[in-house]
Formats: structure tokens, sequence, C-alpha cells
């Protein structure tokens, strides 16, 4: 039981560690919806892999990378508003992605498990896939950190300026598949946007840059992750809606808190 | 009270930008059809003209930022040009100063901060969260920015749309004070003639993606076709004072 428990934590440690980064991202960029369309596909990787008889992760980058690609490609050429473009493949993806689990003969998967997470599960090959990848998605973040920043304040000034935009939109996409892959195990499909946005939304409150931001939202989200998981253990609740619910009740809090503390966000010039 | 300008002088030498019978179409319809534009050190040139004449997409085709379909466009070697977009707004989630949003450029920063802070007045300002910037203050923090690239052309899509009158007087007096202290080519977008009278060399007159006439503020106020298109707009308010017949829509 200790070991399920650190193992655990130690998972989903990793795990905001970049959620909270990537989900400030996530907000100012105003790609909730597109993250959830993203791992709503990942079930699809993971069908991918069964058949393909690769490494499940490996599949659902790729599958959320070609639908990353997809969304692209269509906002540019159909004339359908973001969400209904959005709305159409996030369903599709995952009805696509169920149906092809099924077609799957003689495979018998933990559907609960990838759809709202087994952290209890985590294995020492995922905490390497946890921890490698997040290194690797930290460290490319950090190098378009500046484009990204600029071009989420303003996509025709960082054009001007000569910032490698199809560049850092390849690579956020990238990065934001990586999470979704990781984020999978830990609380599932169906709730993965949910640990981009939510430590992020809290993180705002108090937040005076775009730095502080990402760091604190990362801090948020290993305090939920605590919490989540020890009422899980606790209780014996399921795990990852668990840490959901700790992480949007720290965020009730924040939210609360915040405006009788008098940092509310446009308030804190008064401080200074 | 705006200073009196000093009119360029003589525009010899090679300039900044020229371009020649730019073209540029998008879905079968010209945008801008064969238009020629020179821009020199110094001088401040104004694009004019109704919405959807193509003001916007000339000022960033001669910048580099929409491809031409046709025509010819020469820098001077080593031209730096700041642009500074109309739309803008920073997301409310975004917790950002302007010190940091003065500073949050891809290239190395040229100019010294608190020099161009203030140059723009905007020194006060430095700590605040963009969101809490007026609209004025907003459009100054924005050519602060840009100033800090230290171009050789400022390249402004209406810096004083949305602006008060008192407020779009402030910013193109800026302006001006901009290019006499600094010698750069600036090349303006603006739909308010009246303000723009009194502070540009050369004004342009953009309608359906063509430039229909040219010249000096005051040689256009006789300019017929520029009379069907703003002789209503020529007001006073600027100091460039003209009689018109009065008629039955006038309101004085």
């Amino acid at each position: 039981m200790d070991e399920f428990f650190y193992r655990a934590l130690a998972a989903g440690f990793g795990l905001a560690l970049l959620a909270g980064p990537l989900g400030s991202f996530v907000v100012w960029r105003r790609m909730a919806y597109f993250g959830d369309t993203l791992a709503h596909s990942a079930l699809l990787g993971v069908a991918l892999g069964f058949l393909l008889h690769i490494d499940l992760n490996l599949g659902v980058v790729a599958v959320c990378l070609l639908l990353a690609v997809t969304v692209v490609v269509l906002r540019s050429t159909q004339r359908l508003a973001d969400d209904t473009l959005l709305g159409i493949l996030s369903h599709s993806a995952l009805s696509l992605g169920l149906v092809a689990l099924a077609f799957i003969q003689g495979l018998r998967v933990d559907l609960m498990g990838y759809l709202f997470g087994d952290i209890l599960a985590v294995s020492d090959q995922d905490l390497l896939w946890i921890f490698g990848g997040g290194l690797l998605v930290l460290l490319l973040l950090a190098l378009i950190w500046r484009p990204l920043l600029l071009m989420t304040v303003s996509e025709e000034m960082a054009r001007a300026e000569g910032a490698p935009l199809l560049r850092t939109q390849l690579v956020f996409m990238a990065l934001m598949a990586i999470t979704i892959a990781i984020a999978m195990k830990i609380v599932g499909i169906l709730l993965v946007t949910s640990l981009l946005i939510i430590p992020a939304a809290t993180a705002r409150s108090f937040a005076r840059s775009p730095e502080q931001m990402a760091v604190a939202a990362a801090g948020v989200g290993m305090l939920a992750v605590t919490l989540g998981l020890g009422a899980s253990f606790r209780w014996d609740l399921p795990s990852g809606p668990a840490v959901v619910v700790a992480a949007a009740l720290l965020f009730a809090l924040v939210a609360g808190i915040a405006p009788v503390l008098g940092r509310d966000r446009l308030s804190w010039r008064v401080l200074r | 009270m705006s200073p009196v300008l000093p009119r360029p002088q003589a525009r010899a030498g090679t300039p900044l930008i020229e371009a020649r019978g730019l073209i540029v179409r998008r879905g079968g319809r010209a945008l801008l059809h064969e238009v020629d534009l020179e821009l020199h050190a110094g001088e401040l040139l104004t694009l004019v003209g109704p919405n959807g004449a193509g003001k916007s997409t000339l000022l960033k085709t001669v910048i580099g930022l929409i491809a031409k379909d046709a025509g010819s466009l020469k820098y001077r070697p080593g031209l730096r040009v700041a642009y500074v977009p109309q739309q803008f707004g920073v997301d409310a989630n975004l917790p950002l100063s302007v010190r940091r949003f003065l500073r949050l450029q891809v290239a190395p920063l040229r100019g010294d901060l608190a020099a161009v802070a203030a140059e723009t007045r905007i020194e006060r300002l430095l700590d605040r969260p963009m969101q809490a910037l007026s609209g004025g203050e907003s459009r100054r923090v924005l050519l602060a920015r840009a100033l800090l690239q230290e171009p050789d052309v400022l390249a402004l899509d209406e810096p004083a749309a949305g602006l008060d009158t008192a407020g779009q007087t402030e910013m193109y007096e800026l302006i001006q004070q901009v290019r006499e202290r600094r010698g750069c080519g600036v090349l303006v977008i603006s739909h308010d003639l009246h303000l723009v009278m009194a502070a540009t060399d050369q004004v342009l007159c953009l309608n359906e993606g063509k430039i229909f006439c040219r010249g000096a503020p005051q040689s256009l106020l006789e300019h017929p076709e520029y009379q069907t298109l703003f002789g209503h707009q020529a007001g006073p308010a600027t100091g460039v004072y003209t009689h018109h017949q009065h008629g039955p829509e006038c309101k004085h």
C-alpha cells in the first residue's frame, strides 16, 4: 500500500509539474476545448497502439498530434465556427476510439481506467515515461517560451517581428500531445483538461507575471494531487476524480479569498 | 498646441521604402491595384480612405506582413520596421505588467526602456497590469514598445482609433514629436482626416484598392475626388480651415 501510494504520488507530481506551465498557456490562449478534443482522441491512440503493437503512449502521442494538425488545417479551410469544428472532432474521435477498441478481437481493456485514470496502476515504466517525457516537455517549453508568449499576446506583432510562428505552434501542439498521453494514466481521458486548466486558473488569482503563474499552477497542481490521492486512500475514492475535486476545491477557496485579500487581478497595482 | 512642423527636407536620396505597382488579390478580388508608394527618412505619410479601402492591406503589404501578388518592393538595406497593430488586447487571465510587455520582444531590445518610457509619457504605468490601461495609455505603451526596436520605419495602424478628440490630438502630437526627434519614416493609417491634416507631410487617399489622390494635405483640399469622399469631414478642429458650400446636410 505504501509503495503504491508513493508511486502514485510521484506520478501525480510529475504531471502537475508539466500541467502547470502548459495549462497556463491553455488558459491564456483559450484552448480549453481544443485540449479536450485532443484528449478525447487519446482512446483512438490506445487502439492504434494495440493494433500496431507499439507502445500505447506513442500511439496516443501520434494520434493527438495528427488530430492537432487536422484541427489547424480544417480551421484554415472550413468556414465552420471553431467550437462547432472542435465539437465534431472531439466526439467523433472519442466514439471512434471506443468503436475501434471494440473491434480488436480478444482484447479486454480496462475502459474505466482509460476514461477516468488509474493512478494506482502506475508502473515503473510509466514513471519513466512521466519523468522522461516531462523533462523533455519542460525543456522544449522553455525554448519556445518567449515567442509563444508573444504570439499569445498578439500573433500579428509576433509575425511582424519575425517570430518563428509555425515552428512554435507545432512544438506547442507536440507538447500538448505528450502531456495528454502522460495525464491519461493519472486522471483519464475525460478529465485531462481539468488538470491543465484548474490549477492555472487558481494561480491566476495571485500571480503577477506569466512565469509566476506557471510555477504557482504547478504548485497548486501538486497540492491537489496530494490532497486528492490522500482522500482516495483514506476513503477508497476513485483517484482521478478525487484529484480533480481537490483541485476544484482549491480553486473555489482561492477565488473566494482572493478579493478579500485585495489581490484581485486588476488591483495589484495598489500593492506596489 | 502642436508645434509648427518643419516640412520634409528635399526628398532626395534613397527612400526607406519604395513600392511600385503593388497588386494584392484575395479570392479573385483585387484588394490593392497598382499602388505606388515612397517613404523617406523623416517623412510622415498618412493613408486615408473609407472602411474597406485597403489601407491596412497596403500598410501590411508594404512592410512585408502580407505577400504581394505583383509589383516591386524595395527596402533600404538593413531597414528596421516596427509595426503597431490596430486590434490589441491582452487576455484577462494573462498577468502581464507594462514593463514586461515592453521587454517581451523577439530581438534584444535596442532602446533604453527608461528613456523611451519618458518619451511616450508612460513612466507611471510601467508596473501596472496591461489590462488596467485606458485606451490612450494602451496606445502609448504600444508606441513605446515599437520605439524600443529603434526602428527606421514606424508603421501605425490607426493609432488613435477609439480615442476621444483630446486623446487623438495628443496621440498625433506624440507621433510628430517622435518623428522629429528620431527622424524615422512614419506610415500612419487614419480615417479621422481632420486630425491628420495638421500632422502629416503627405497624404495618400485610397478607395477600393486604388490611390485616387496624393500630395501635401493642403493641396488635396481642392482635389475634386477628395472632395467627393472627404469633403464633409474636412471640418475645422485642426487649423486647416476650408470654406465649403453650405448644403442641407450641414449642421452649422
